[in-house]
């Protein structure tokens, strides 16, 4: 496989389970290069699971996932699969970002602290050179006058966006979201996903987890409905939006809007 | 409305406090009480005020005062590392690892500490020699004598210091686990190893909640210390009870103590207060409309209020 046509993320045959609960029963999926995926679904149905999978927050319990042509977790070699070491764990996730519903900044780092810890503690950039960079991530989220601001001195749509910015200082691939927004009060969704928005016109490859099917409808290249730890229903956002096939989305559909 | 003024207008609140006849009552017994406390022990002729003041600052009262700040920051600085380490392997997931800090935690808060005092500086009698070589009967590179290595201090330093580490161990432990698993998952997601999860993010935040009760530590070790007087310490009290062996002036000399043991641990809890403050960073308080977007913090387990204190000792040096 050429880097050309490969996805950024390939899902395979993906199992998981906490316990006796089949969380994840079988998914696959691909998430070209370059397109954003959003993922809808009602509450428990495995969302959050499969994202925390794919960078490997929670191990799989069988199938595959590949991110940016490599295996996720394991190394093949000789025929055999090996659990990979911490070490290389910790490089496969640099190049995937991750934002949280409930923001998770470091609450003891300002927020260009925040911005600047990736870059410094992981990939050992000078202070000078990562503050730069931190400044520049926080001009583009529109907080440029805010990076010497606590986390607990920001509103959340702020903290949000810091977040994101926190991300994307390490020149990730690939970012996922989970309900990014979902914790905000109505008037600060939009200033974060307008950030969002932005980030897919660069062409930032995208998964997000959204109860915004606004947001989904105009940026979404896919549109994933999952129920009970299964896809039930994907395709173009609008056409899937405009048009549902499956009962239970058009159940939750009628529920979220 | 009646009585409402324009917007905008001042509206100063001067109300008259409604009289409590009960909290005077309270205030003026309470007083009284302390005057009386005061006189009776200012007048007594027991107490010789003129010794007291005489040797507070005599040469060897301030020498043993110097050895228990000795002891108190040596043992607590061991102490707290012996803690993380502890806390540390106890929260791994190497089992080996989880139950060698368990069997330490378990023994040393079980057996009282000033058992484990007097088996320090006795540790000659079982092991007559410390070696560095090959374990298990392997040749030996460098040999030493126990009697010359275990002074009455470093008896001392070994028992409060190991003592403290199995204490410190769940301080430790319930910081880290107040830390919310989310902070963890996204030092991870950024690509951060564990040890940098631990150093950059955990331990940071779980200092605010270890930094209070590792205080309550330090200055209940300030009086812990006099335990070592059980095996002639030369800290505080063995040395106020070494004087009171030669004058007689016991209540005296327990009272010079006493002071001495006050002002350590007022300066202390002064310094203490300094210390949380500066741990508080980025936890400002937060105004209403902000807290709306925030989740609810993760519940903190309750800490040990457990002390490493045991009753004091009415005893003679040995
Ligand atoms: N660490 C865990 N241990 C045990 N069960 C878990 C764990 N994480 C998730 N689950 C369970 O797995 C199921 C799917 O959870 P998941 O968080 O993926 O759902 P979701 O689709 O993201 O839901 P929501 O919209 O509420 O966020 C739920 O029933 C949840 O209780
Ligand atoms: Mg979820």
């Amino acid at each position: 496989m050429n880097a050309q046509d490969q996805p950024m993320v390939r899902i395979r045959s993906v199992r998981k389970r906490f316990g006796s609960l089949e969380v994840l029963k079988g998914i696959d999926l691909d998430v070209p290069a370059g397109e954003v995926v959003c993922v809808v679904g009602p509450s428990g149905s495995g969302k959050s699971t499969l994202l925390r999978c794919v960078n490997r927050l929670e191990s799989i319990d069988s199938g595959r996932i590949w991110v940016n042509g490599e295996l996720m977790g394991y190394a093949e070699r000789d025929g055999r699969l090996h659990t990979l070491r911490p070490h290389e764990l910790s490089r496969q996730r640099r190049g995937i970002g991750m934002v949280f519903q409930r923001f998770h900044l470091f609450p003891h780092r300002t927020a260009i602290e925040n911005v600047m810890e990736g870059p410094v503690t992981v990939l050992r950039t000078s202070t000078a050179q990562a503050r730069r960079q931190a400044q520049e991530l926080l001009d583009r989220v529109g907080l440029a006058d805010r990076g010497h601001h606590y986390p607990a001195q920001l509103s959340g749509g702020q903290q949000q966006r810091v977040a994101i910015a926190r991300s994307l200082a390490m020149r990730p691939s690939l970012m996922l979201f989970d309900e990014p927004t979902s914790a905000l009060d109505p008037e600060l969704v939009q200033e974060v996903l307008a950030v969002m928005r932005d980030l897919a016109a660069t062409g930032m490859t995208m998964m997000v987890v959204t109860h915004e099917m606004n947001f989904a409808r105009e940026v979404g290249d896919q549109l994933v409905f999952m129920d009970d730890g299964v896809i039930v229903e994907r395709g173009d956002p609008r056409e899937v939006l405009a048009a549902p096939r499956h009962e239970r989305l058009r159940a939750f559909l009628g529920q979220v809007q | 409305m009646t009585g409402e003024k324009a917007a905008g207008a001042e509206l100063p609140i001067e109300a008259v406090r409604p009289v409590r006849p009960g909290r005077w009552l309270g205030a003026a017994v309470a007083l009284l009480f302390l005057v009386w406390l005061a006189y009776t022990v200012i007048v007594n002729e027991n107490l010789h005020w003129d010794v007291i003041v005489a040797y507070l600052t005599d040469g060897r009262i301030l020498g043993g005062l110097w050895v228990t700040i000795q002891l108190t920051v040596l043992s607590m600085a061991i102490g707290l590392a012996l803690g993380v380490l502890a806390a540390v392997m106890q929260l791994s997931d190497n089992p080996v690892l989880r139950g060698t800090s368990a069997l330490y935690t378990w023994f040393f808060r079980g057996t009282p500490l000033l058992v484990q005092l007097i088996f320090w500086f006795n540790i000659g009698l079982v092991f007559p020699t410390f070696a560095i070589g090959v374990p298990f009967g392997g040749p030996k590179l460098i040999e030493w004598q126990a009697n010359a290595v275990i002074t009455p201090f470093t008896a001392a330093l070994l028992g409060l210091a190991i003592n403290e580490g199995a204490y410190m161990a769940e301080i430790v432990r319930a910081g880290i686990r107040s830390v919310d698993p989310g902070q963890r998952e996204a030092a991870e997601s950024l690509g951060m190893s564990h040890r940098q999860v631990l150093r950059r993010v955990v331990l940071p935040q779980a200092m605010r909640v270890i930094i209070p009760p590792t205080g309550n530590q330090f200055i209940s070790m300030l009086k812990t210390t006099s335990m070592v007087s059980v095996i002639a310490g030369a800290e505080l009290l063995t040395v106020a009870q070494r004087i009171y062996l030669g004058n007689f002036e016991v209540i005296a000399m327990l009272v010079v103590a006493s002071i001495w043991y006050v002002v350590l641990t007022t300066i202390a809890s002064v310094g203490q207060h300094f210390v949380e403050k500066r741990f508080e960073r980025g936890h400002v308080r937060l105004s209403s409309r902000v807290r709306r977007n925030l989740s609810p913090l993760p519940s903190k387990e309750p800490l040990p209020v457990e002390s490493s204190k045991e009753p004091p000792l009415p005893k003679e040096p040995s």
